[in-house]
């Protein structure tokens, strides 16, 4: 990863976290305050389902060429985003808790982002459980489109045709209920290529250090 | 009258503009120190991961070194 992008996704954060907590945003009744959350939960999410995205870009790749750096990069994406998505579920909670009365509500997007949790949970699972390098990667590139597949409609689809307490879904205006003027855009979207960027970051990290391994384990057998 | 300029005055939900926010925290100024903290944890932490690149920059040279040894 180049270091001009490094220094874009930290002004980018630095950005977010003093304007998120400085600049003007909608009063509202009942999340008064905690409209600021917004900043840093939804984010969260995004850039989960953006690595993730980039994870099932890998797992296709992987399985038109079978190389092991399309499968790591795929493992790592995944790694990450699932880092990011358990964020996002821990402080949706406890924004819910404040807002919407108890941090569990069965709301069906939380229900649904819940499920797609577990299903890349499961992802990881079915990766540990194969011994054959091989196999691990082609099953869990297979896997990882379903898991992607099943994803979208359960975060996405699902809770805008059932009645949802997040906005944009069950008729609910997206972003359009808090932010009238577009205020809280201009820190949202910064928000979310910052965190993504660091997300990626994390993950050439990773990578590198999988890569690293692997050499190593050559230079013992070879 | 007098009651009804008392609602006004003490009902927060009185008219659209009236929805609480923390407005006091950030008359007194206590809101930087609250800035100032997220801004601390998160410097610290993207110092730290500036601080992982470079170790495994490191190892990355150590091992091609290695590699070179080998061969």
């Amino acid at each position: 990863m180049k270091t001009w992008v490094k220094i874009l996704a930290i002004c980018l954060l630095l950005y977010v976290h003093i304007g998120g907590l400085l600049l003007d945003v909608p009063r509202l009744n009942i999340l008064n305050e905690t409209v600021r959350a917004l900043y840093f939960h939804v984010p969260m999410w995004f850039g989960m389902v953006l690595l993730f995205g980039i994870s099932v870009y890998y797992a296709v790749r992987y399985l038109q060429n079978p190389s092991s750096n399309f499968d790591i990069r795929s493992v790592e994406c995944a790694n990450v985003g699932l880092v990011f998505g358990i964020l996002g579920m821990i402080t949706g909670m406890l924004w819910a808790n404040y807002t919407w009365g108890s941090p569990w509500h069965g709301d069906p997007k939380q229900n649904g982002a819940a499920i797609a949790l577990l299903v890349y949970l499961a992802y990881f699972i079915l990766r540990s459980s194969i011994q054959n390098e091989e196999q691990k990667a082609r099953l869990s590139a297979v896997y990882n489109i379903f898991a992607f597949a099943a994803m979208i409609p359960l975060i996405f689809i699902i809770p805008r045709l059932t009645s949802s307490m997040h906005p944009g879904s069950g008729g609910n205006p997206g972003f359009n209920m808090y932010d009238l003027d577009s205020k809280m855009r201009l820190v949202f979207y910064p928000a979310v290529i910052g965190w993504f960027l660091i997300g990626i970051w994390i993950v050439s990290l990773r990578v590198k250090m999988r890569e690293l391994e692997e050499e190593i384990l050559d230079i013992e057998h070879g | 009258m007098k009651t009804l300029f008392a609602l006004i005055l003490i009902n927060p939900a009185f008219g659209q503009d009236r929805v609480e926010m923390a407005d006091q925290l950030r008359a007194e100024g206590k809101i930087y120190v609250v800035v100032t903290i997220i801004l601390i944890v998160l410097t610290g932490l993207i110092f730290y991961l500036f601080l992982l690149d470079k170790k495994v920059k490191k190892l990355e040279k150590l091992v091609s070194d290695k590699k070179k040894q080998t061969n």
